[in-house]
């Protein structure tokens, strides 16, 4: 058994990197538009980093969707017991 | 008698021989073997009509096939074979028996003729269901399992009023495209709804799906809200309100899965949302349509019951059930961390697993019918499936933070199911078309253009961006979040007690005069009849002939005048 804190996978410096790889894959999805086109299907969904702009702006609006929500239905988890 | 040996008869068997049979090695060969045999059986069955029988003069089409039935009946049937290699070491034999009695219900809906025999499986499915969902054990699964079998007999009356209905006015109890126009159509259809956990009766699926035992679960994910996909495939194809009704559960799995703590439900959740999607495409309509909702369906029973098996093995091997209090489990559970991110993946229709090559027909047919918005909407969706589902669930339970739990890794037989369903995941994504033939339509389609799958990998790596930026906002809390069902269980206790609380001074008040009512006229009674009073006391011979006498005298003028 490793200990909590010696795993390779948790350590900053591997965290800093899982970053770095994880931006330059972005980048590269997002260049590689240059050079395979994406066929849009309603004009816009063409367009450049039309992919990535939609699923980023989706997901933070439903992040922010879901707080909103939350606030109004949000119960201790103990609600039904008591 | 038969022209063919039913398919389901093989589960049932399977389940008598699970309950008759003590010796546990013997039992795990009848719950593995019984679904196999009707695997085959289901082979065997060609199109139409095979098995008729007669109830009460109504022509029962016990047994009918054709490509979209052997579809759905396979896979249940693969799904119960699977299911019993992870559970057979694990579950009650109730819960072995109940399991395959359940899935003995779908591949009986799968198959039916008539509308009858598709309710009597449909029965079969709640009740066995529920008996599954008691397995659990708790108290709460006990709680929520009277609220599901309630919630699944209200669905069954309601299917069975619309049956009754459609027999009165058609004649006709054939399994035919319908359409919602009338009263009868419509009960059918809210009735097949509750099955597919519609809106605004969702919430039996989230309720009861997280307290069953981690092997009950895994049952439960994969067959009551898949048939009635395919119910809602053979009676309303192409009915437009189902666009709607689809495009609500997919966002209403998106949120409530967000804001879910317990591990389990978050699961239950999306299941909602993944039926979303196959609503959609019923209502949609159009072969491509039909084709995608069949296909999500047949891919969406693997990944999800992988993802629950995931699921099932954390609760089962740590004792917990809620997202706060596991993490880190990565160190010591790598194939159950594994198996989950694959089906995961599956779930977010990432590129090479089953979910892109099944969730892109629906949306292909969304773009062949021009429906811009949903189109949209559903690409949307897809980005917050991968974000609560296919980064939510791996990160939280496996990732996060150290928990500092140290459990071992899932059983060998527990081991072997979530490895085979990882493998379909992967298979069914690398090539599609082992699938695409089994569909109800034959079609010219390729998942694997550049162009799409360059949208869906920036569409889904951003989704994962915004996941790991928005973190601070995703924070789990031990909470819950309140659905319809608060109708139910908190609003109609407050109504009768506040009912009661306002009714008692009127009702006392009444109560008060009433008994001064009543007091007063004992009183008089007593005083007019009483052995002292002018009727109760003795009165003389004389005197009472003369009464008798005045009041015939009285009578026979009356009746004289009138």
């Amino acid at each position: 058994m490793t200990q909590p804190d010696d795993h390779w996978l948790i350590r900053p410096t591997t965290i800093r990197w899982l970053w770095i790889i994880g931006y330059s894959v972005l980048a590269i999805t997002v260049l590689l538009q240059l050079v395979i086109p994406v066929k849009g299907y309603f004009g816009i969904d063409g367009w450049f980093g039309f992919g990535a702009l939609f699923g980023f702006l989706s997901c933070v609006l439903m992040v922010f969707g879901a707080k909103f929500i939350g606030k109004l239905l949000k119960r201790p988890d103990d609600y039904y017991d008591v | 008698m038969f022209e063919m040996f039913p398919p389901a008869l093989a589960l049932i068997g399977g389940a008598l021989l699970t309950a008759l049979i003590s010796s546990r090695q013997l039992r795990a060969v009848v719950v593995i073997v019984a679904p196999l045999i009707c695997l085959y059986l289901i082979w065997q069955v060609p199109d139409g009509v095979v098995v008729r029988s007669a109830f009460l003069g109504y022509p029962l089409e016990l047994v009918e096939g054709g490509p979209v039935r052997r579809l759905f009946a396979t896979i249940f049937a693969i799904m119960s074979a699977t299911g019993a290699v992870f559970a057979f070491n694990h579950a009650r034999r109730t819960e072995l028996v109940a399991a395959q009695l359940y899935a003995a219900g779908a591949v009986g809906v799968s198959f039916a003729g008539d509308l009858l025999t598709l309710f009597v499986f449909w029965e079969i499915m709640a009740l066995f269901s529920t008996v599954v969902v008691w397995c659990g054990g708790t108290e709460s699964a006990r709680a929520a399992g009277v609220r599901y079998a309630i919630m699944h007999l209200l669905g069954g009356v309601i299917l069975k009023v619309g049956i009754e209905g459609l027999l009165v006015t058609t004649g006709s109890l054939d399994i035919r495209p319908l359409s919602a126009h009338d009263f009868s159509t419509w009960m059918i259809l809210i009735g097949i709804l509750i099955n597919a956990a519609a809106p605004p009766l969702s919430s039996w699926l989230s309720d009861a799906y997280p307290t069953a035992s981690p092997t009950g679960s895994v049952f439960l994910s994969a067959f009551t809200t898949k048939t009635a996909i395919l119910a809602l495939i053979l009676l309303f194809p192409g009915e437009s309100i189902l666009v709607g009704v689809g495009l609500f559960m997919v966002f209403y799995g998106i949120f409530y899965a967000l804001l879910e703590n317990d591990i389990r439900r978050i699961l239950a959740f999306s299941i909602v949302n993944q039926v979303g999607f196959m609503v959609v495409a019923v209502g949609i309509g159009t072969e491509m349509a039909i084709n995608g909702a069949s296909a999500h369906a047949f891919a969406h029973i693997i990944y999800k019951a992988l993802l629950f098996m995931s699921a099932g093995v954390v609760v089962m091997r740590t004792g917990k059930h809620l997202c706060t209090d596991v993490g880190g489990l990565f160190r010591t559970m790598p194939v159950t961390m594994w198996c989950g991110v694959v089906g995961a993946l599956a779930i977010s229709s990432f590129p090479l697993t089953s979910g892109f090559t099944t969730k892109t027909l629906i949306s292909q047919a969304a773009v062949g019918e021009g429906l811009t918005t949903v189109y949209f909407l559903l690409a949307a969706a897809s980005a917050g499936v991968f974000l609560h589902a296919g980064i939510k669930f791996p990160w939280f339970v496996f990732f996060q933070k150290d928990s500092g739990l140290r459990p071992k890794d899932a059983p060998w037989n527990m081991r072997i199911a979530m490895l085979f369903f990882a493998f379909l995941c992967i298979l069914i994504g690398v090539y599609p078309q082992l699938l695409y033939p089994l569909l109800p339509y034959a079609m010219d389609y390729h998942p694997y253009k550049p162009g799409k799958v360059l949208f869906y990998l920036q569409l889904l790596l951003f989704s994962g961006l915004a996941f790991f930026l928005l973190l601070p906002w995703m924070k789990r809390t031990l909470t819950i979040s309140l659905d319809v069902d608060w109708l139910w269980r908190r609003g109609l206790p407050l109504l009768v007690k506040y009912v009661a609380r306002i009714g008692k001074p009127p009702v006392s008040a009444m109560r008060n005069r009433l008994q001064h009512g009543a007091g007063l006229l004992t009183a008089s009674a007593r005083h007019t009849m009483g052995h002292t009073g002018p009727l109760g006391r003795s009165w003389e011979i004389g005197t009472t002939a003369l009464w008798i006498v005045l009041l015939l005298m009285v009578y026979v003028f009356a009746y004289y005048l009138f």
